[in-house]
This record gives C-alpha cells, sequence and structure tokens, in this order.
C-alpha cells in the first residue's frame, strides 16, 4: 500500500487549518472545515477497514528522518490500542464542527482553525511512534485547548482556561524529565518501540513511573489533581467540552498504556494496588461530586473522573479482562459523554441555562431530544444493552480477579452513576413543564440529528456487538499482558 | 435430545415489539391502533404454543444470534422453564390487551397510544426473558421490562404518579446497578461465562463457599423484581398505575421476571446441589418465609383493594422462590406451577378491582358493600379467584399449594408447612371479607346511579377466572413443564 494514510490523517487537519486561514466568508469556513472533517473520517474508516486484527505489531508504519543527529524522527504507525482512538478523535472532530455550527457566533474562522490544529495534533499524538513527537504534539495541544476555552468560553472562561493549562503544563514537566531520562538510558534515541524494549533497572522504573503517573494522572483526571476539569468544561463551548471529554481524557489513559506498562512492567505491577485504589476512590468521589451538581455540565464533568476510574481500574486490574473492558469504555466514555456534552449544549442554546433546577417536563416540548437523551443517559449509567455495560462488566470482571474490596468499591460508584443520571434525567425531562424555560422550543433539527445519529449508532453496536471493536484492541492487549507479565512478574 | 434450531423464539420477542410500533404508527387511528394488541396477542400466543410439542416432548427450541463476549452470547432458548413464563405471559396478553381497551376507553384516559406501546413492548420483554439463554441476554431483556414499564406506572403524571414511579425506578434500578451487576461481574469471573446450564453453572466453580453465597445473594436481592423482603417497596407503590398495568404487569410480567430469574438463578446458574451444599436453600427458605407472613399482615391491613392485592403478590411471589429452594422436587414442581396459578388467579382479581373502578369509582373495600349485586359476574370472579390465592380445590392454587406442602413433608421442613397453612389462613382472612361486603352486606341508600357491569371488561375477567379453574382441573400441561425442569 502506497498511500501513507496515517501522514495523511493527521495532515488533513493541518492542511485544512491552513486553507481555512485564507477563506472569507463564515459559511465557506464552516462548510469546509465540516469536508476536512468527515475526508479524515473517511481515511480513518480506510484505515480501520484495512486494519489487520490478528497481530500486535505496528501498522501503517512511516519513518521519515527529522533531526538525525538527535535520533528524531517522524515516525508513525498504530497499533490495536491506538487504533480505535484515531478513530474516535476524527469522529468527535466532525461531531465537533456541527456542534460549533451555530453556537460559535464570533471569530468562527479563527475557532475552526484551532479546532482543526486541535484534531492535527491529537492525531499526532495517538499516531507518534516517536517519543519526541508524541511529546512536541502532546505540548502543543494545549494552545489551541487553551484558546477554545479563553476566546469561546463563558464569563469565568480566562481562570478556568489558565488553571486547565497550569495543571497541565505542570504535569508536563515531569513527563519531559521522565522522556530525558529515558533518552538516556535508551541510547539516545526517541523510539517508542526501542525505547519499550529496554530493560531499566527497578529504582528508575519507579522514578519514572511516578513523573509519567503525575502527567497522565492530570490528564485522566484522577482524584485529587481533577480539579481543573469542571472549570474546563463549564466554561469551555460545546465542541471544546467534547473534545475535552471525549479525546484529552483518553490521553492520560493511553499514556499509561503506551509509556508506563510497557515501558516500566516492574514499576506497574509493584505499584498496581496503589492505582486500583486511586482508580476506585475517583470511582466513588467523582460520582458523589456528580450527585451533588445542580449545573448539568459540571454533572457531566464530574461523572467523565467516576467513568475513567472505571478505566484504570481496568488498566491497572493487569488481566486480559480489565485491560480490555478498560479500552472499551475509553471509547465508549468519548462517545456517550461526548454525546452528553452535546446535548446540554443544544438545550443551553435554546433555553440560556444550565441549571437542572430550571428545567421539567421537556419531553412534552422536546420529544426527539429527550427521547435521545435518554438513550445517552442510559448509555453512561451503563445498562445492559448498551455500549458501556460491555465494558463495565469487563473492567469488573478484570477488577474483582485483580482485588474484590476494590471491585466492589467500583459497583458502589456505579450505583452511584444510576442515581445522579436517572436523577437528572427525572427533573429534566419527566414531572411538570417548568415555567422557566421557554414555552415553545424547537425540537433537534437536521444539523443536530447528523451529530448525534452516529454516536447514538456506536451506542447500541457496541452495546450489542463488540466483537469488532474487541477483536481490534485483542492482539495488542495480549501482547502488552506479555510484556507486563514476563518482566514485571519476574521480579 | 439434540436441540432444535429454530428462528420462532426471536420471532416471539419480535411480534409484540413490531406491534408496539405499529401502535405509534397509527397514534392518530384509534380503531385501528387499538385492534393491533390483541391481533399480535393472539399471533404470539399461536407462536409460543407452536413451540410447545417440542419442549414438553423434552427438547429445546434454540437460536444462537452472535457473540457479545467470549463466554457470552446473545442467544435464545425455549426450555420448560421458560415454556411455562412465554405461556402465561403470552396467553394472558390476549385477554389483557382486550380488558385494556374496554378500561382505557371507559375512563376516556389520556396518552393511550404511550400506554399500548409500553404495554406490547413489556410483553416483548418478558417473552425475551423466558426464551433467554444466557444471564446477559436475561438481564438485557430485564432492564428493558423495567424502562417500558416506568411511563406505564407514572402515566397519571400527578404527583401521587411521579413518586410511585419513581420509588419504582429507583428500587429496581438501584438493585440492578449495584447487587446485580456485582453478581454478575463476579459470576463471569469466576465461571468465564454467563450461559445457564441444566445442573448449574458454578456447580464445579473454583471458588470459595463465602464467595459463592455473597454472588448468591447478590442475585437474590438483585432481582428486586422478585420482591423478596426488604426489596419489595416498589410493588406496592407502583399500584399508582393504570389496572391493566397493575393486572398484567404486577401480577404478570414484571413480577414473574422477578421469580423466573430467581428460579434461574437455582436451577441453571448455582444449580440444586451447590444451593442445597452451601445451605442457601434452607437460609432462602427462611427468608422468604418471613416475606409470605409479613406481606399477609400488611394485606390484612389494607383498605385499598390494590395495595390489598400488592401485598399479596409479594406474599405469593415468595411461595414460587421457596418451593424452588426447598430443594425437593415435589416442592420445585408446586413452585414452577405457581408462577400460571397465580398469575391467572392474581390476573383476575386485579381486572376485578379495575372493574369495581371502572362502574363504581371505588377503590376502598369499606366502600364495597353490597357491590356484587350489581356487579355479579365481577364479583363471582373475585371470589373464584380468592378460592384460589387461598389454595381451595378445585382452583389452580390448590394444586400448586398441595405440591408446595407435600415437598414441605417429603423434604422433612415441617417448619415450612406450617408457613404454608398460616399463610392459606392469613390469606383466607384478607380475601373473604371482601366477597362478604360485596354480596352480603346491604347496600349504602346514597341515591347515586346504580352501576352496572361494563362487557368488555367484564368479559376477560371472567375468562381468567374460568382459566384458573380449568387450571386446577387438568393441570397436565403445567405439571409436565414442570416436571421437565427438575428432572
Amino acid at each position: 500500500m502506497g498511500l501513507p494514510l496515517l501522514s495523511l490523517i493527521v495532515l488533513v487537519p493541518a492542511a485544512g487549518a491552513v486553507v481555512l486561514m485564507v477563506l472569507r466568508s463564515d459559511g465557506a469556513v464552516r462548510w469546509t472545515a465540516l469536508a476536512v472533517t468527515l475526508l479524515d473520517l473517511a481515511l480513518c474508516i480506510a484505515m480501520l477497514s484495512g486494519f489487520d486484527t490478528t497481530t500486535h505489531a505496528m501498522q501503517f508504519a512511516e519513518k521519515y528522518p527529522w533531526v538525525p543527529a538527535l535520533g528524531i524522527a517522524f515516525s508513525l504507525g498504530v497499533d490495536g490500542i491506538s487504533a480505535l482512538f484515531v478513530f474516535l478523535t476524527a469522529l468527535l472532530g466532525t461531531v465537533c464542527v456541527l456542534a460549533s455550527w451555530v453556537a460559535i457566533e464570533s471569530r468562527v474562522k479563527a475557532f475552526m482553525v484551532s479546532l482543526l490544529a486541535m484534531q492535527a495534533l491529537m492525531l499526532g499524538v495517538f499516531c507518534a511512534l516517536d517519543l519526541f513527537l508524541f511529546y512536541v504534539c502532546w505540548e502543543a495541544m494545549l494552545i489551541p485547548m487553551y484558546l477554545i476555552i479563553g476566546i469561546w468560553g463563558g464569563e469565568g472562561r480566562i481562570y478556568a482556561a489558565f488553571k486547565f493549562f497550569l495543571y497541565t503544563l505542570a504535569g508536563s514537566l515531569l513527563f519531559l524529565v521522565g522522556v530525558i531520562v529515558l533518552y538516556q538510558h535508551g541510547g539516545r534515541t526517541f523510539d517508542i518501540l526501542a525505547l519499550t524494549a529496554q530493560d531499566l533497572p527497578f529504582g528508575i522504573q519507579s522514578w519514572l513511573f511516578f513523573a509519567f503517573l503525575v502527567a497522565f494522572a492530570v490528564k485522566v483526571p484522577m482524584v485529587p489533581v481533577h480539579t481543573w476539569l469542571p472549570d474546563a468544561h463549564v466554561q469551555a463551548p460545546t465542541a471544546g467540552s467534547i473534545i475535552l471529554a471525549g479525546v484529552l481524557l483518553k490521553m492520560g489513559a493511553y499514556g499509561f498504556l503506551r509509556f508506563s506498562l510497557p515501558m516500566l512492567p516492574e514499576a506497574s505491577v509493584y505499584y498496581s494496588t496503589l492505582m486500583l485504589a486511586l482508580s476506585a476512590l475517583a470511582i466513588v468521589y467523582g460520582g458523589l461530586l456528580a450527585l451533588a451538581q445542580d449545573d448539568l455540565k459540571k454533572l457531566v464533568a464530574y461523572s467523565s473522573i467516576s467513568h475513567m476510574g472505571f478505566v484504570t481500574l481496568g488498566i491497572f486490574a493487569l488481566n486480559l479482562r480489565g485491560l480490555q473492558g478498560g479500552i472499551l469504555q475509553m471509547f465508549n466514555h468519548g462517545v456517550t459523554t461526548g454525546a452528553l456534552f452535546l446535548f446540554v449544549g443544544l438545550i443551553y442554546e435554546r433555553t440560556h441555562t444550565r441549571s437542572i433546577a430550571d428545567y421539567g417536563g421537556l419531553m412534552k416540548l422536546v420529544p426527539v431530544y429527550t427521547s435521545f437523551l435518554a438513550l445517552f443517559t442510559l448509555s453512561s449509567m451503563a445498562l445492559p444493552g448498551t455500549n458501556s455495560f460491555v465494558g463495565e462488566l469487563l473492567v469488573l470482571s478484570g477488577g474483582f480477579a485483580a482485588n474484590l474490596a476494590f471491585g466492589a468499591m467500583a459497583v458502589l460508584g456505579a450505583l452511584l452513576g444510576a442515581a445522579y443520571l436517572l436523577g437528572m434525567y427525572g427533573k429534566v425531562a419527566l414531572g411538570p413543564v417548568s415555567l422557566v424555560t421557554p414555552y415553545k422550543m424547537r425540537d433537534v433539527n437536521a444539523r443536530e440529528m447528523a451529530a448525534i445519529l452516529p454516536l447514538a449508532a456506536f451506542v447500541l453496536w457496541v452495546g450489542l456487538y463488540p466483537k469488532p471493536f474487541l477483536a481490534i484492541t485483542d492482539a495488542s492487549v495480549r501482547h502488552l499482558l506479555v510484556q507486563v507479565n514476563a518482566e514485571g512478574a519476574g521480579r | 435430545m439434540d436441540p432444535a434450531i429454530s428462528i420462532r423464539p426471536l420471532v416471539a420477542v419480535a411480534v409484540p415489539g413490531l406491534a408496539a410500533l405499529a401502535i405509534l404508527v397509527l397514534r392518530n387511528r384509534e380503531t385501528l391502533r387499538d385492534a393491533v394488541s390483541p391481533l399480535a396477542a393472539v399471533i404470539l400466543l399461536a407462536i409460543v404454543a407452536s413451540m410447545a410439542p417440542t419442549v414438553l416432548s423434552g427438547g429445546t427450541v434454540d437460536l444462537r444470534l452472535f457473540e457479545i463476549l467470549p463466554g457470552i452470547d446473545f442467544a435464545f432458548r425455549a426450555d420448560a422453564l421458560g415454556m411455562v413464563f412465554a405461556t402465561v405471559s403470552s396467553l394472558l396478553w390476549v385477554l389483557a390487551a382486550i380488558y385494556s381497551i374496554g378500561y382505557m376507553r371507559h375512563l376516556n384516559e389520556h396518552a393511550q397510544t404511550r400506554f399500548f406501546a409500553c404495554f406490547a413492548t413489556s410483553i416483548a420483554a418478558a417473552v425475551g426473558g423466558a426464551f433467554a439463554a444466557n444471564l446477559f441476554t436475561l438481564v438485557i431483556f430485564y432492564e428493558v421490562l423495567s424502562l417500558v414499564t416506568y411511563p406505564l406506572v407514572y402515566h397519571h403524571e400527578d404527583e401521587e404518579g411521579w413518586r410511585g414511579g419513581r420509588k419504582y425506578l429507583v428500587y429496581l434500578m438501584g438493585a440492578s446497578k449495584s447487587v446485580l451487576l456485582a453478581a454478575l461481574a463476579l459470576t463471569y469471573t469466576i465461571a468465564g461465562s454467563l450461559d445457564f446450564v441444566p445442573g448449574g453453572l458454578l456447580a464445579d466453580a473454583n471458588a470459595s463457599p463465602a464467595l459463592l453465597a455473597t454472588v448468591y445473594f447478590c442475585y437474590l436481592f438483585g432481582f428486586a423484581k422478585a420482591a423478596v423482603m426488604p426489596m419489595h417497596a416498589w410493588l406496592p407503590a407502583a399500584m399508582v398505575a393504570p389496572t391493566p398495568v397493575s393486572a398484567l404487569l404486577h401480577a404478570v410480567a414484571v413480577v414473574k421476571m422477578g421469580v423466573f430469574c430467581v428460579l434461574r438463578l437455582v436451577f441453571d446458574v448455582f444449580g440444586v446441589g451447590l444451593v442445597g451444599r452451601l445451605g442457601l436453600g434452607i437460609a432462602t427458605a427462611y427468608l422468604v418465609s418471613f416475606t409470605i407472613l409479613m406481606a399477609s399482615v400488611y394485606a390484612l391491613t389494607r383498605d385499598d383493594l390494590k395495595a390489598r392485592l400488592a401485598y399479596s403478590t409479594v406474599s405469593q411471589l415468595s411461595y414460587i422462590v421457596l418451593g424452588a429452594v426447598l430443594v425437593s422436587p415435589v416442592a420445585m414442581v408446586g413452585g414452577i406451577i405457581h408462577i400460571a396459578a397465580h398469575a391467572f388467579s392474581k390476573i383476575t382479581l386485579f381486572f376485578c378491582a379495575g372493574s369495581i373502578y371502572c362502574a363504581s369509582g371505588k377503590r376502598n373495600i369499606s366502600d364495597m358493600a353490597g357491590i356484587g349485586r350489581r356487579l355479579p359476574w365481577t364479583m363471582g370472579a373475585f371470589f373464584v379467584a380468592s378460592l384460589s390465592m387461598i389454595g381451595i380445590p378445585p382452583t389452580a392454587g390448590f394444586v400448586s399449594k398441595w405440591y408446595l406442602a407435600q415437598g414441605t413433608v417429603e423434604g422433612g421442613q415441617v417448619a415450612f408447612l406450617v408457613v404454608l397453612l398460616a399463610s392459606s389462613v392469613l390469606n383466607a382472612a384478607y380475601f373473604l371479607p371482601v366477597s362478604y361486603a360485596a354480596f352480603f352486606q346491604p347496600e349504602p341508600q346514597d341515591g347515586r346511579p346504580p352501576v352496572r357491569e361494563i362487557p368488555m371488561v367484564a368479559v376477560p375477567l371472567v375468562a381468567t377466572a374460568a382459566l384458573s379453574v380449568l387450571m386446577g382441573i387438568f393441570p397436565g400441561y403445567f405439571l409436565t413443564l414442570a416436571d421437565g425442569v427438575v428432572r
């Protein structure tokens, strides 16, 4: 296959951003941005359809020299762990453009440019096989995200944007230290596969593990470094929230999967109980916080902390089901929480309030909206038949195998999830019609439907027939387990 | 016997499902819309009946659709136990569909399209649960049933409706998102599969007795629809629903789904042997005995007829569970056929409560003096069904109680025989006064116009009362199926 597919996937949105800069009318900007994201999505589908599920090796690999003197290369590739997220990023990218169609009124061009730049950098993170390239994308991502929150956000946007920036930057600095240590120890190369293959002494692994932990935990986010998340979500425009929840949070977990586990297997096994404890804490604490919210966006934001706790719980269960469930749950969370933020945005555009207390009886006013909201609410609380249930069952099964007590705590989190999600839905959609909200409201239109339907399809597809998704990750997860167990358990 | 592979179990689920869609499409054409439910019910009954010969002769009808996770398929299997549940719900849907039309039209209820659509979907869920071949498939339909019955419970959309609905959902979802979820995950961890295995999926499991016992009780309380105390409080709260809902769903589909799940748990997940070995059976028996007696006492104190029936249901459901856990084949047969016996009689009682309400607007037993002379068919049927609840021959309730009582003696558990007898006395104490008041107390002279039977409501309830008697005289069909389960 001569086509450099991954380069195209990464560079198409970047090129799109450049093209947008020369356009003049807002309409042209919107349609071009949509076309670019759709093209990118098509490329990702092409990538997945050519994906070989029988191997754990990096596929579609490309390598071009960049700074040979320092061992830096422009090196891309995907395996079962990253492929799903490349697709998810492109899918949510399209949804984001649709969600911003009318919500963003000022400086449309600048917004869409930021959005596409963001997408290119996120795809770069997931595709990078060179640590330097990874780090550049990882850090550069902060800039468009900072702009998206800081310029198009709500009233407290400056504070939220700064908090987001500072937290992630602080985490990244430790990551940089880790990268330099790896570079020195690994024979002065940035090749991720080569770095993975080396055998580090346990002492260094431990230090690196905690350096990485800080960086990744901020992104996930894990309790207690989660406090930037609600601020950022509440202030961000809808598209910003979708990207944050759908993709950015996944990068922390992806970091664990790509770096901590395979490069630092002994430390990962040694500290796995600590990680399980932190995950269980995040599940319960995030759930409790979500239970106390009146702001729709904050509720979904805190629920993300709880749900990402399930992801890290699965990952650090360090068994097949846990890892598979964790990765599937990352994908599911991207779809479902992305959709929930979209729905909060849709109703906010109509009513200009996010307070749950202001709502009531939306079922009578906007039946189509509330029906789909019900689907995503049920998906978020992992009702059997929806995507999250499959992931949750796998995570819990793996979690119980690793540690009964933390598994039980996770179940408590699932119960809390049902409580705040059903409570929210009951107040917003059912009951008597609220007098605060406008009496007449427009139901979902075709553009909004175009953003909703693919996400709804994935909710049911993964819920009832997750096999294709698990097949993508299977070989890589098994290989990862071999890496962790062979070296980690050998100690 | 090799399983017969057939698409019929899936069709059985699809028929009521498609009926719900048709109802939504025909929402502006009332007559056509209302014709959908009875028609679909007859088709469903025919499909279920077409599978009966295979199952009666000891076979199963299987359909494996696709793999969800390793060890977990989306699959159907019509076996003897599933056939009991499916027969009962499809047969009673025919009558309930006619009754609902009469009831909803007479009271001129709002949101009838939503009502009939949810009603049909809940039948689809019940049949799907009956034919589910593993826990995963079963739980999907179990949750669908919770969801689609929720709008039926809050149907009136008044303060009381919302409160009852909330309680309904909190109990059912709370149980399934906590203990049931944990039980499923632990089962999958221990056994690597969620399939129903005759003799028990976990029978040879490599796990500590303490863990297995925890899993067992997580299931028992996780299936809150079975209303084993303390997970029963949703059931009386759900009585705010229109009476046809209480009838079919809270006497047949919903609660029977609960006890059906518990029977699956005992027979096909843990296996009778393991339940006996770990002493779980006897522990459960004490637990449900408490439920049987307490619920009967509650029922005695309720003047609202539907509330009394609700507590009676709580009590009677535990009979079914009691039969299953006594680890005596005879008691098991009794428990299984009590699914049908209770369904036929309890639906009659609810139909009667609805008929009284339609005709006179009365809900409290103390207001029903002399009403039997105005509504002879209704109150006659009520009396017959009461006899069945108490367990007097020749009604269905007698047959199942006979087997249950024999089972306690055979298993050497005479304590539970006392529970059964005490409960029968209590049943008589709260049911017979209703009939007495209706037939023998003088009608108050309050100058209100006399009430009359409503034909479309009265015919189905006479039919279900007749079924209660017929099953008492010809229990062969259900006995054969129950034997098939126990064997």
